[in-house]
């Protein structure tokens, strides 16, 4: 059975462990972490990832930056990015998606919301 | 002589031939009345047939039917018993996925809580868990100063200072710090309630001693209600923030004075 490699970028340990410990019920799931949008990019060029979990409100790089980058890189453009927004912030949702994030997850987080778009994402 | 015996030998079998005529002629009577009475029979035998085939096959029909109706009600009864059952499944999945959300929270909650002795790392904890895991826009976290008697604002994110001045004057602020009680807003409350009024007042204790309390004024835009994790959650917050805190302020009040080891096989 083939291995599954998530990349989460989270600024927050608080919403990275939750994000990682709901990701965690899915078998064979390799999960990699980063605290902002500059770690997440260096992880991305190390290896080949089938998701990437970004939160948008970050420091050094945010979340808008890292979808960006990501849908103009061919190396890793194909990579579905589920971003992570803040209330109801409609406005960098928006812009996450016209930047080419194929999901998004509102605060507060549910578990069950993340195991369902991240199994929707890696068609499992 | 010769001429009458002739005579009569014909007249006789004339007349044997006459008899025997007759009687075929009786017989092919016989013949044709027997011919006609089973001709007759036969039409009778037919039109029994045909109206007794349909009736037959009619009844056969009725049967295969009541077979197929009962076939078919057996089948509805297992499809809702199925059904049923996948709902008791689907209902006990949702449970199960509700209760491990909790559990998470709390996990994490508790984890991320006792991970550092830094206050300043814990406040922002609390206001990460806030955020992130309640839902809560707006609140602030009031300490007791023990000399002055008066709740600092240790943490406020309501975008308002004044709201720091509020105190004690809340009713349920004053609850709070009295009886140690959480006050949380039901679904209609929350409707009626403005911007600059609580939402949600959980004092933190120690050992049932109320050194402070969290106070909830807003919440995210797509929060209409608190919900069951977010009681459990304030709970938790509740005693285990308060505990977090005055362990990192006694750690750091004490830096270089307590040695882990000795102090704890001294009280083993």
């Amino acid at each position: 059975m083939s291995e599954y490699k998530v990349l989460v970028v989270e600024d927050s340990p608080t919403m990275r462990q939750l994000i990682v410990f709901a990701l965690k019920r899915i078998r064979n799931l390799h999960i990699e972490e980063a605290g902002d949008g500059v770690g997440g990019l260096k992880k991305l060029s190390a290896q080949k990832f089938d998701l990437v979990v970004t939160d948008i409100n970050m420091p050094i790089m945010d979340g808008l930056k890292l979808v960006s980058l990501i849908r103009n890189d061919p190396q890793y453009r194909e990579v579905p990015v589920v971003v992570i927004t803040t209330e109801g912030a409609t406005e960098d949702r928006d812009r996450a998606l016209a930047l080419g994030a194929n999901e998004y997850i509102t605060k507060p987080i549910q578990t069950a919301r993340i195991l369902e778009v991240a199994r929707k994402m890696l068609g499992i | 002589m010769t001429d009458n015996k002739d005579s009569a030998g014909i007249h006789s079998r004339a007349e044997e031939f006459l008899q025997v005529f007759k009687k075929g002629t009786e017989f092919t009577q016989d013949l044709l009345k027997e011919n006609e009475r089973l001709r007759f029979r036969v039409l009778e035998v037919e039109q029994q047939y045909r109206s007794e085939t349909p009736n037959v096959e009619l009844q056969l029909l009725k049967e295969s039917l009541q077979r197929a109706e009962t076939e078919k009600q057996e089948i509805l009864d297992k499809i809702r018993s199925v059904e049923q059952e996948n709902l008791d499944f689907s209902n006990r999945y949702a449970e199960i996925e509700a209760e491990n959300n909790l559990l998470a929270n709390l996990y994490i909650t508790t984890y991320q809580l006792h991970s550092t002795f830094e206050v300043s790392e814990i406040l922002r904890i609390i206001e990460e868990i806030l955020l992130n895991l309640v839902g809560a826009e707006q609140f602030t976290l009031l300490l007791c100063d023990e000399n002055e008697q008066l709740f600092q604002p240790i943490i406020n994110e309501t975008g308002e200072p004044q709201i720091a001045s509020v105190q004690n004057s809340d009713v349920h602020i004053a609850t709070a710090l009295n009886e140690g009680q959480n006050w949380i807003a039901g679904v209609d409350e929350l409707k009626t309630l403005g911007d600059t009024e609580v939402k949600a007042v959980i004092p933190l204790t120690v050992d049932d001693d109320v050194i402070g309390v969290l106070a909830v004024y807003r919440l995210l835009a797509q929060k209409s209600e608190f919900t069951e994790i977010d009681e459990e959650i304030f709970n938790l917050l509740g005693n285990h923030a308060a505990m977090a805190i005055c362990t990192a302020v006694l750690r750091r009040e004490n830096v270089g004075r307590i040695n882990l080891r000795q102090g704890f096989l001294g009280q083993v």
